[in-house]
């Protein structure tokens, strides 16, 4: 199987200045969220952007849909760089991509009905008219399992988790490639996360849709992505395909966090050795020298205070950076 | 071994604008010395304010425990005086909290809040308080604990407020530690050493501990013994291994269903549980989960079925034999 290469980013870096004054305004510094991602998305897979909060995953989602422009980078969507485009060109390109919010309370205008916000999009783009959009959103409320008649309601009449329906109706209206998908069950309980999950699942199916999913619950992201990026304080340390990162992790992060996640067994949490990392995420203002994990880290040697370990494959499509992961 | 603590038949409701909310509707549990039990379920079960209502920490009104007892060393939380109570709360039965921000006063130092139990449970001066202060903080896995007596909450990191709260609840060695969803806010990698850090100080310390969470990967490697909640009833309790293996409520079945896990290499659809919970306007007279359950049958839309023993030392409210189809009873 030949795959296509949907999303090119390399060298994505977006820091946000620290200013201070109020009359002569000065950078002070930076908080570099994302510093240098390279990775391909190839079309139609799902690809899982894991870490913990404040690594600079959903800073990643942002900038590649550039909501957040990035400092420095290329992101090439379809073969085009988006980091270059401007005004016209990059709405036109928007169409082909959208995003699934973590909150589905705060991402749905209150006063809008739900029709409306279903149909905002086809009309800024000027697909349809008022009238078309009509007919265009029930089939959308349809097909992410809500009742058509209930176009008229309003956002606060839906529970959380038909909430996130109709934010996935949305992302869908424009029949977008790509949708980056950033935590968009953690706000749900347990069982309603399963119902948009297995929906999410459903319509990348039906449409092919390629999706970026970013969340935190590595057993949920294990699910349903095909490849897993790993972040730690704004790098990626580690990108593999699912069934390989999770039997052979390389990385020592990648290792702590998954003997971190808690299995529902007790029989198997019983077996277990868990690996419990010392200290906490260091700020991403002032990152650790070279490596950033190595304040963490079990192995740490001298090199990985001087050198930024070098993002490399080390198999088949088995990326990772460390100074001590032999090639 | 003597059960420390006993709940019978509690019940606890809220007044709201809509009407009354039926939040806990008749839970009954034991906890027995040095246990560990999970209470698991989805927000708005009743799982926090089941814990709540037994320390007397529901806001009355508008909430009003309405029925049931909880007997600690002979006596009824409930009936117990407010000097009484507040003689055990804090002393000998200490609480966690999920958020670790807002639980402390942002205002006073970390030193002062920890020292108070100390001081108003065991009478210490604020010297001697000071310094087993600094010796919990150590145990806790503060670093430089001495020097940090004097910053304020906002200096530190959700992990280690987290660990203050547990040295503050342990301070006056209770025999009861409720921990109300202490690791949901943590990353976690930092959930992991809070675990981590409960189970070690539960084998030094050896008191009972009551985990509240909608997670059920960590009560599988916590409890002992497991509660399942759906609005405002225990569904199903048993030892941690029996639920695991052999769930017997539908609602429990669904849950476990419905989590993908780390370990598991074929993808297999997850099992949704269709529908929403409840919002309880009245007490139900039927089975609460009969609308969303796939095994119902009539009995279950006339008559809310009560726990029934399904197996050794294990009981669900359910009147279908799920494994045969069979009615229990």
């Amino acid at each position: 199987m030949t795959k296509e290469v949907l999303l090119k980013v390399e060298g994505l870096v977006k820091h946000f200045p620290i200013v201070k004054g109020s009359l002569v305004r000065r950078q002070v510094g930076a908080v570099k969220a994302v510093d240098g991602l390279t990775f391909n998305v190839y079309r139609g897979e799902t690809l899982g952007l894991v870490g913990e909060s404040g690594c600079g995953k959903s800073t990643t989602g942002r900038a590649i849909l550039q909501l957040h422009r990035p400092t420095a980078g290329v992101v090439e969507f379809e073969g085009k760089d988006l980091v270059r485009m401007k005004g016209e060109e990059l709405r036109h390109m928007r169409r082909r991509m959208q995003m699934i919010f973590q909150d589905p309370y705060a991402s749905l205008n209150p006063r809008m009905t739900v029709g409306e916000i279903i149909g905002e999009p086809l009309i800024v783009h000027g697909i349809m008219t008022k009238k078309e959009a009509e007919n265009r959103v029930e089939e959308l409320l349809a097909l992410v399992g809500l009742n058509p008649a209930y176009a008229n309601r309003y956002p606060h009449e839906f529970s959380g988790g038909q909430r996130q329906r109709v934010g996935v109706a949305r992302a869908l209206a424009l029949q977008p490639a790509l949708i980056v998908c950033d935590e968009p069950i953690s706000a749900l309980d347990v069982s309603i996360q399963a119902q948009v999950v297995n929906l999410l699942e459903d319509l990348q199916g039906q449409f092919g849709l390629t999706y970026l999913f970013i969340a935190h619950d590595l057993s949920m992201v294990r699910h349903i992505s095909n490849r897993i990026a790993v972040m730690y304080l704004g790098v990626m340390v580690e990108l593999a395909d699912r069934d390989e990162l999770y039997t052979n992790a390389l990385h020592p992060y990648t290792q702590a966090l998954l003997s971190a996640v808690p299995i529902p067994d007790p029989v198997a949490e019983e077996k277990r050795r868990r690996q419990i990392l010392q200290g906490e995420i260091p700020s991403p203002i002032n990152p650790p020298s070279g490596c950033r994990f190595r304040t963490r880290c079990p192995l740490a040697a001298d090199i990985c205070a001087q050198e930024r370990p070098a993002w490399r494959e080390v198999g088949t499509e088995h990326f990772v950076a460390c100074h001590m992961v032999k090639a | 071994m003597a059960d420390l603590l006993n709940v019978q038949g509690l019940e606890t409701q809220f007044r709201t604008r809509e009407g009354i909310v039926h939040a806990v509707n008749g839970v009954s549990f034991s906890l027995k010395e040095g246990e560990t039990l999970g209470i698991v379920g989805e927000s708005g079960c009743g799982k926090s304010v089941t814990v709540m209502s037994m320390l007397r920490l529901i806001p009355m009104p508008p909430g009003k425990v309405t029925a049931g007892t909880a007997m600690y060393q002979g006596k009824d939380l409930l009936k117990m005086s407010n000097e009484e109570m507040r003689q055990v709360r804090g002393a000998q039965i200490a609480m966690i909290f999920q958020d670790p921000m807002t639980s402390f006063n942002p205002v006073l130092t970390i030193g002062r809040q920890v020292a108070e139990p100390l001081e108003t449970h065991m009478g210490m001066s604020r010297k001697q308080a000071y310094a087993r202060v600094a010796e919990m903080l150590s145990l806790v896995g503060i670093p430089n604990a001495k020097e940090r007596l004097n910053d304020y909450p906002h200096q530190f990191s959700g992990g280690m407020r987290q660990r203050v709260m547990i040295a503050m609840a342990l301070t006056c060695n209770p025999q009861i530690l409720i921990a109300d969803e202490p690791t949901t806010a943590l990353d976690v990698t930092i959930q992991a050493q809070i675990v981590d850090l409960v189970k070690r100080l539960r084998d030094e310390l050896g008191m009972a501990i009551i985990w509240i969470t909608h997670d059920l990967g960590i009560v599988a490697g916590l409890a002992e013994r497991v509660n399942v909640m759906y609005a405002g009833y225990v569904i199903e309790t048993a030892q941690v291994k029996p639920l695991y293996a052999n769930p017997q409520h539908p609602y429990t079945i669904g849950l476990l269903g419905s989590l993908p896990r780390v370990d598991q290499r074929e993808r297999r659809r997850l099992i949704s549980i269709e529908g929403l919970p409840p919002v309880l306007y009245q007490k139900p007279t039927l089975c609460p989960f009969a609308p969303r359950c796939v095994y119902k049958v009539e009995r279950c839309m006339q008559e809310n079925p009560p726990l029934m023993q399904v197996g050794p030392d294990h009981f669900a409210a359910c009147w279908v034999d799920t494994a045969t189809g069979r009615m229990r009873a």
